[in-house]
């Protein structure tokens, strides 16, 4: 691969989806829709590597075979559409190294106060669990986001400042961005550029 | 002293008793009736076998012998743990991951006391080898077999999470840590709650046989002592080499959860 800034997804295929190929530049954020069911988590998670699949997908020209699965994964970084906690607490599912200068200010700007770090798990609102969720991974520093429907469970007030946020990170942080949604009028707001995921292969959608 | 014999009509007097039981499922309902009836006739044929086996083989020591029974009990063994699993690792692969942990829990231990501890020569008399075998292919196949089953099953069930924390750049072994400890700890409470109760709740059953058989207690117990540690140490041992070989197959070489190779449980 030639060195490209961003992530490259090359003749990627799974199940009996693909081949994809696409290439997200850095600090870039590209839109993808389509019917329910035809495999945009899928796609997602086969660029994150977690489940089985052929072709390849390169970041800064690095192959992700060339690299350790969890190293892999903390650079191309997925937030799923359910998020899943483990502990009894927020805080405990927080990496303490990884306490970054500007967590606390991502905090208010998803709406909470470092309090929040001492809540239960067992009384978050999906809302809540789904901004934490987001949280959770942009506090690890991803080079690539892949965000499956990051605004489901938010009000307008919140999904405002979701999308906002990730604006900022994507513009800041030169993180390229992968969202997946099924609201046309969001991505075209958010994406510089939007897909259709068909079963064998990707169509760029007008304005 | 020498232990009394027992006569058939005695045998039958208490193959009575359990069918007295029969009768009782049935009259209530229960459904049981044709299950007890059944493991009753299997048990008896079993162990009547076993017994003939075992004057043969007391009759004439060989390795050969020995060696091919142990392996029959042990295949036996492996496959009783596979199949009480729910949600079994498919194929062969399974039944060798069971089998495989069932060798380390009950060979090397067995062979180990053998050779060292009780010190008999040969070290393969069956008087000796082969019910030690036998006790410790079935007390710690339970801790085995509940262990396995319970990692299969969480896996499954707690799939979202793994694949969560895998996600989160954590690796197969972080990621699977919580659940492989739980089950662990679920395989071998058991042993370590019988070892808790040995003596003061419960006779184990290979001292008491010992005392009829004539042993004086105190030899006896010195048996049962070591194997009580044989088996919590078989047990252990066993559990942890199923748990590692299992979660091997559960994550590829790119650490991802496979779960394809879980069978799915029988409808009920």
């Amino acid at each position: 691969m030639e060195n490209i800034d961003g992530l490259s997804l090359v003749n990627l295929s799974f199940l009996k989806n693909g081949p994809y190929s696409l290439t997200i530049e850095a600090g870039e954020c590209i839109g993808l829709t389509g019917k329910s069911g035809v495999g945009k988590s899928q796609l997602l998670r086969a660029v994150a590597d977690v489940i089985a699949h052929k072709g390849d997908c390169y970041l800064n020209g690095t192959s992700c075979l060339e690299l350790s699965p969890p190293k892999w994964r903390t650079m191309v970084a997925m937030v799923p559409a359910e998020s899943f906690w483990w502990y009894d607490t927020v805080g405990s599912h927080f990496d303490p190294k990884l306490e970054r200068v500007d967590s606390l200010e991502l905090l208010g700007k998803l709406g909470f106060t470092s309090d929040v770090m001492s809540w239960q798990i067992s009384r978050l609102s999906t809302g809540e669990r789904q901004r934490l969720a987001l949280l959770r991974t942009l506090v690890t520093d991803p080079k690539v986001l892949l965000l499956d429907e990051p605004t489901a469970s938010l009000d307008k007030k919140m999904v405002d400042a979701v999308e906002q946020l990730l604006a900022d990170i994507c513009l800041l942080r030169r993180t390229a961005c992968l969202w997946v949604s099924h609201d046309l009028d969001q991505l075209f707001r958010v994406a510089g550029r939007v897909f259709r995921v068909e079963q064998d292969g990707l169509t760029e959608e007008a304005c | 002293m020498e232990v009394l014999s027992l006569s058939a009509f005695d045998l039958s007097l208490a193959a009575i008793l359990l069918l007295m039981l029969a009768i009782t499922s049935f009259s209530i309902g229960l459904g049981l009736e044709k299950r007890i009836v059944i493991s009753g006739i299997r048990m008896t044929l079993q162990l009547l076998l076993i017994g003939m086996v075992l004057q043969f083989l007391f009759a004439n020591t060989s390795f050969v012998l020995v060696f091919f029974l142990s392996i029959c009990m042990l295949l036996i063994a492996g496959y009783e743990v596979w199949a009480r699993q729910k949600r079994k690792l498919r194929g062969t692969a399974g039944y060798l991951v069971s089998t495989g942990s069932m060798l380390v829990s009950s060979f090397t231990v067995t062979f180990l006391a053998l050779t060292v501890m009780v010190g008999v020569d040969p070290w393969y008399t069956p008087q000796y080898a082969i019910p030690l075998l036998g006790m410790l292919l079935g007390n710690t196949m339970t801790g085995v077999a509940l262990a396995s089953d319970r990692l299969t099953i969480e896996m499954y069930n707690q799939r979202g999470m793994v694949e969560q924390r895998l996600l989160l750049g954590q690796t197969w072994q972080e990621a699977s840590g919580d659940i492989r400890r739980d089950c662990m700890r679920t395989g071998m409470i058991p042993v370590i709650n019988s070892m808790a109760a040995a003596g003061v709740v419960n006779l184990p059953g290979m001292m008491t046989g010992q005392i009829l058989g004539g042993s004086s207690p105190l030899d006896a117990v010195k048996y049962q002592i070591l194997i009580m540690f044989l088996i919590a140490a078989g047990t252990g041992f066993g559990v942890l080499t199923a748990i590692w070989l299992i979660s091997r197959r559960l994550f590829d070489e790119r650490q991802r959860l496979v779960l394809d190779c879980l069978g799915s449980p029988k409808q009920p």
